[in-house]
């Protein structure tokens, strides 16, 4: 479904990523985790266009998307809940989901707006709050919704799980399992809380200074000693890769 | 205080056209953070296409006053809408990437070009059109003063009463406006989700260039003469109202051509009429020194 193949991408003359393989399946959910600084992020965004790759390609059920402006990425189906959630502060919750519906199509944006408010019911008390004046789990709960107003068939998260208490990350994750379940939606998962992502995902790769050095299935991962000492509680304490 | 309403009149009379300048500039700036010092130009166009417009449908066409207005303020509206337009794809899209200083450079450079277009192509003597609305109605009398209100006057702040409510109701309630509220607060965010955010930016400048377009008529109107350089004052009058009030701010910008209109207005009836332009500019400086994100402004977040 989504494929990058040599992937190079950075800032300027500052090089983030060095040539990343990996493939997310129709119906998985994949993980990428990774220390501070490896590149997470900048590969999300890379798929979305922005920074553009400086070598390889993006592939979204085959089709080269690598060159594609940004806005018509997201018509394709490839939705995105970026790093710092990027709420619009001063538009309202519901406008901010409105925002989602744009690469959707209109005929069922009642209906997604339902099951996005179904999903998240803080939301619905909040409809009319500025987007600014949430707290950080219901701004992220917001990111997640807006992304899923499209009706994505891939869908991006880039650490859903930073900042929030423990009860509410694990609603998250559970929220996360469900769409996915119920709905067959593809989902590419970057975290840095390894453990809970690499327990929900079906596969997940290991990215260290632009590089993938390991990749496997959850389980496999989870039980790799090497990922245990890094990335792991139990593990040596912020250490990083 | 008859002569306090006179001035307070004549005072939003010209600060209902100012604060309809103002509109282009903060629009453009709240989008992609840029000063469009063109934009007194596409004002200066919008009064010759309208004069033009007016003659060729009065004299060649045969159309009476009104329909000739009418038909002088629409091709206005879409003809400028257009320059507004075609300045942002030629001069700024291509330097969307570049350092924030090259924009503004291509910005004063196309604010010559179109005055220079003006008056090589129009001539450089001012134009005149005689007066169009006649009369009026007199409000009050005392102490051998009467205070005035002339029909064009009425026109002109209804037009402009009208124009800001519709403009109102297109950026908070219609998806396009949405889309540019969106794109103002977070342009990669915007594009994330499928916003097009050339075409919002396109939207925007074809906005700000039809409210221009308008006020460089009721100008036309009110003063019965342009020239190839009325944009230059104008133009920073404007971009001052927009500051004052705050940039980024549309209500701010329609306060803050209210304010200057009527800044000048008094100043020019109870001090001197040449110093207006200095009053107005001084006051900007005050209201800076003491706010300097204007008067509806907000502070300009940093973001990362
Ligand atoms: N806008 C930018 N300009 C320049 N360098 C950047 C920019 N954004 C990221 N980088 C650099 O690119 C590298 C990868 O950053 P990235 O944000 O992708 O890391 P990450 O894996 O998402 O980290 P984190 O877990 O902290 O979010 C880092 O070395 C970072 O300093
Ligand atoms: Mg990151």
């Amino acid at each position: 479904m989504l494929a990058v193949e040599n992937l190079h991408s950075g800032y300027g003359r500052i090089q983030a990523l060095h040539g990343i393989d990996l493939e997310v399946k129709q119906g998985e959910i994949v993980t990428l985790i990774g220390a501070n600084g490896a590149g997470k992020t900048t590969l999300l965004m890379t798929i979305c266009g922005a920074p553009r790759a400086s070598k390889g390609r993006v592939l979204l059920d085959g089709q080269d998307i690598t060159q594609m402006p940004m806005h018509k990425i997201a018509h394709l189906g490839l939705a995105h809940s970026p790093e710092g959630r990027r709420i619009f502060a001063r538009m309202s919750v519901l406008e901010n989901l409105q925002m989602g519906g744009v690469a959707g199509d209109p005929a069922h944006y009642a209906e997604d707006l339902a099951k996005v408010l179904a999903l998240f019911p803080r939301l619905q008390e909040r409809l009319n709050q500025r987007g600014g004046t949430l707290s950080g789990g219901e701004q992220q709960m917001l990111a997640i919704g807006r992304a899923l107003m499209s009706r994505p068939r891939v869908l991006l998260l880039d650490e859903p799980s930073l900042g929030l208490a423990p009860l509410v990350v694990r609603h998250i994750f559970d929220l996360i399992r469900q769409i996915n379940r119920d709905q067959g939606m593809t989902v590419f998962l970057v975290e840095q809380n390894a453990h809970h992502a690499l327990k929900l995902a079906h596969r997940g790769y290991v990215l260290v200074n632009g590089r993938v050095t390991l990749a496997g299935t959850g389980a496999e991962l989870l039980a790799n000693p090497e990922i245990r000492a890094h990335y792991l509680e139990g593990g040596a304490h912020g250490e990083t890769a | 205080m008859e002569y306090f309403i006179q001035q307070l009149i004549n005072g939003l009379t010209l600060g209902a056209i100012y604060g309809l300048i103002a509109i282009g500039y903060t629009m453009v700036y709240g989008i992609i953070r840029m000063i469009n010092f063109a934009h007194g130009e596409i004002y200066m166009l919008g009064a010759f296409i309208s004069l033009i417009a007016f003659l060729v449908a009065t004299t060649l066409g045969g159309a009476s006053v009104a329909f000739g207005l009418l038909i002088a303020l629409v091709s206005t509206m879409i003809l400028t809408a257009l320059w507004g337009w075609a300045v942002e794809r030629l001069a700024y899209r291509p330097l969307r990437n570049a350092p924030k200083l090259a924009p503004l450079i291509s910005a004063i450079g196309m604010s010559i070009v179109l005055q220079n277009f003006s008056q090589l192509s129009q001539g450089a003597r001012v134009k005149p059109l005689p007066p169009l609305f006649k009369g009026g109605i007199e409000l009050m009398h005392g102490n051998g003063f009467s205070v005035n209100l002339s029909y064009l006057q009425m026109v002109i702040m209804a037009l402009t009463v009208v124009l800001m409510a519709v403009f109102t109701w297109v950026i908070t309630r219609t998806s396009l406006g949405r889309a540019q509220r969106a794109t103002e607060q977070d342009m990669k965010m915007a594009a994330l989700l499928g916003v097009n955010t050339d075409r919002i930016i396109s939207a925007t400048f074809i906005m700000g260039a039809t409210l221009a377009a308008v006020a460089g008529l009721m100008v036309t109107l009110y003063y019965g003469v342009i020239d190839f350089y009325i944009g230059f004052l104008a133009g920073i009058k404007a971009f001052t109202a927009a500051v004052l009030g705050g940039i980024g701010s549309l209500p701010g910008a329609m306060l803050g051509g209210l304010l200057i209109g009527l800044i000048e207005a008094f100043w020019s009836g109870y001090f001197s009429i040449e110093y207006k332009d200095v009053a107005v500019f001084a006051i900007l400086v005050l209201v800076l020194l003491f706010r300097p994100t204007g008067l509806l402004g907000r502070p300009e977040v940093e973001k990362i």
